[in-house]
């Protein structure tokens, strides 16, 4: 008899969930071929993270900004806002370079939303940056440095009355009022003049206009995974977590502010991340059940070799993070860390977790060395330099490649992969990346 | 006796180092002497970041610590006394790049190693660097640039450069995310910095100071 979910050991959820993700339950698959590839694909990957058996070869993933955009004729600018040409593109990609896995469209994001709600947080094509590139973000103190109390009292409350009407130049309106503190019968008129106020009725118009824009492009998202997975290729990513150390460094309090806090206000930096991250959690949580990729990437920014000391390190961002790692791996989901710059002197730190339950995908780490100290625990991959790909041969590529499959692949674990998203790269330098490894990546057993 | 500013600077003491300031300007000293030991200590930070026992919170908040010092010395500066500078270094993020804190630390670490920063900001396109090469006279020129779009820029800004006749008149080094001597190469950049230590390295070692 099948074991109720409440039940399970996190081992058993793992096995459930990457079960049913390889099993590609309710997939209409183009082909009986389709059907098989993806589920070798699957399999493999599967392999590779849980550590119990060898794959038949090394696995190789690929992440993208919008490198297919410009590779389908595209600017980012069209692929933020025409849903169909993302589709075409973000589709091309992966059909003809056939890695073993994709990411999803959901990178460009819903170009017409930012512009319904003016956000902030970003500039995009035709926003801040030319058309030809992509959005890159603007840090800022989108939480002062004395709101700390404010976010720990009522994070709800700080998102939606402050943070937000920051971020969405639409949303101004909805700075310091809130329905109610009580609310009883009597008076209860008084609590909704707010909501008569033409500011604040255009900032409801507003956000109506983004939730029908949010549901076409939602659609959109569906509608492209279906069709990717239809043609043998599973989905590797999705309901994004984050470390709260980057949380409220990236969009919070910024790179600046966060580390005048770890000095200025330790205690209130810290009490802020306990809070964050079973919120971190809850919201990965959510967005795997809603997609069924029980994978979720982690990317991971302001630990990385050089940010901070190990002592801070230890102290600021590994706990709260365990936390987070914790609660996505008690669920059954293998949290992806991406983890951008080097991480040299972290890897001892991070090898603490259960054995096949997380992938690091590492960019500027000694490979050798995180083989060494994280092999026997999770399963690693990354490292390949988008600058390689952007301005390097096919035969440079192939020899990094064989190199990274030479000191990592033994013995399983191992994901053939670029160290930060490609943006810019030679076409015949991903085929080369992807086509190597199918070739030299080959387990014997 | 007055506790040691340089000292307690270096060390990260900012309380304890804003207060020695007040006592100082209060007993009339002269504020360019207390910069020049604030300038000083922010040198060993750099120092010591460079050895690996800072890292770089420690860069940005000594940077911090110092403005709050700068902001207090200023208004007892008496008019016409200047600092005498090292040289001039034009920095800027690429052409396409919006990304700046990389770019701001190196600024910060190149200014307090007594050089004259000119700093041109981000999304700078190729001509800007080379209109302010001709107007300033600087011979060397930091092009930063986080994302891989900046290998192209970088490139395109090294031409320009070229092109108007002023390619042996600087030196160019490039520095950010990507950025390695491959990237080096391809942008025909003079040398790569892997953080701002290193940029200040570079310059005093190609104009002193």
């Amino acid at each position: 008899m099948e074991k109720k979910w409440e039940e399970m050991s996190s081992d058993e959820r793992q096995e459930a969930n990457l079960q049913k993700w390889v099993s590609a339950e309710g997939v209409k698959f183009v082909s009986p071929q389709a059907e098989k590839a993806y589920k070798e694909r699957a399999t493999r990957l599967k392999d590779a993270i849980q550590m119990k058996k060898l794959p038949d070869r090394v696995p190789v993933f690929t992440t993208y900004g919008f490198f297919p955009a410009v590779y389908a004729g595209f600017t980012p600018q069209e692929v933020m806002y025409d849903y169909d040409k993302c589709n075409i593109a973000w589709k091309k990609y992966v059909l003809d370079f056939a890695p073993d896995a994709h990411v999803g469209a959901v990178v460009p994001g819903p170009g017409k939303l930012f512009d319904i709600l003016d956000y902030k947080l970003y500039s995009w094509p035709g926003h801040g940056v030319a058309p030809k590139y992509g959005y890159q973000c603007i840090e800022g103190e989108y939480m002062k440095a004395d709101e700390y109390d404010a976010f720990i009292e009522d994070p709800s409350n700080f998102y939606s009355n402050i943070y937000l009407p920051r971020i969405f130049g639409a949303l101004q309106a909805f700075t310091a009022f809130h329905i109610a503190d009580v609310l009883e019968m009597y008076g209860a008129g008084f609590n909704f003049i707010p909501f008569g106020l033409p500011p604040v009725q255009a900032a409801y118009k507003a956000l109506f206009e983004a939730g029908a824009e949010a549901l076409k492009w939602v659609g959109f998202i569906g509608a492209h995974a279906a069709e990717i997975a239809a043609n043998g290729f599973p989905a590797f990513w999705d309901g994004p977590a984050k470390a709260p150390y980057d949380m409220i460094g990236d969009t919070l309090r910024g790179t600046k502010g966060i580390m005048m806090d770890m000095y200025r206000q330790p205690d209130k930096l810290l009490k802020a991340m306990e809070v964050m991250a079973p919120l971190v959690v809850k919201n990965a949580v959510a967005g795997v059940k809603a997609s069924g990729v029980p994978i979720v990437p982690v990317v991971m920014h302001k630990g990385a070799d050089g940010f901070l000391s190990d002592e801070q390190y230890k102290k600021f961002y590994w706990p709260t993070f365990r936390k987070v790692l914790m609660g996505l791996i008690a669920e059954g989901i293998v949290p992806y860390g991406f983890v951008e710059g080097g991480y040299n002197s972290r890897l001892e730190i991070i090898r603490d977790l259960p054995k096949g339950k997380v992938i690091w995908f590492l960019d500027r780490t000694d490979m050798a060395k995180a083989k060494k100290i994280l092999g026997n625990v999770a399963c690693i991959g990354g490292n390949v330099p988008p600058g390689l790909l952007a301005i390097g041969t096919p035969q440079q590529v192939k020899d990094y490649v064989k190199k990274l499959i030479d000191t990592c692949a033994k013995d399983g674990g191992y994901i053939v992969g670029n160290g930060t998203v490609i943006e810019e790269a030679k076409p015949e330098n991903i085929h080369a990346m992807i086509d190597f490894t199918k070739e030299y990546g080959v387990y014997k057993k | 006796m007055a506790k040691d500013l340089v000292k307690t600077l270096a060390d990260l003491k900012e309380k304890e180092a804003l207060k020695i300031v007040e006592d100082r300007l209060r007993g009339g000293e002269d504020p360019l002497k207390i910069l020049d030991d604030a300038r000083r200590a922010v040198e060993i930070v750099g120092k010591r970041f460079a050895d690996g026992e800072y890292f770089i919170p420690e860069l940005v908040y000594s940077g911090e610590i110092l403005k709050a010092i700068t902001d207090m010395a200023k208004p007892k500066i008496a008019k016409g006394a200047e600092v005498k500078r090292a040289g001039k270094v034009i920095i800027g993020t690429v052409a396409g790049d919006i990304h700046d804190i990389g770019k701001d630390i190196v600024v910060f670490m190149l200014d307090v190693n007594g050089f004259e920063v000119l700093d041109l900001g981000i999304d700078v396109p190729a001509q800007k660097f080379v209109d302010k090469i001709k107007e300033s006279g600087a011979p060397i020129v930091g092009l930063s640039g986080f994302l891989t779009l900046a290998f192209d820029s970088m490139k395109e800004t090294v031409e320009a450069i070229k092109s108007a006749g002023l390619r042996d008149k600087v030196k160019v080094m490039i520095g950010g995310g990507q950025i390695d001597d491959q990237v080096k190469v391809y942008a025909g950049a003079d040398a790569y910095g892997k953080d701002a230590m290193a940029a200040v390295t570079l310059a005093k070692g190609w104009i002193g100071g």
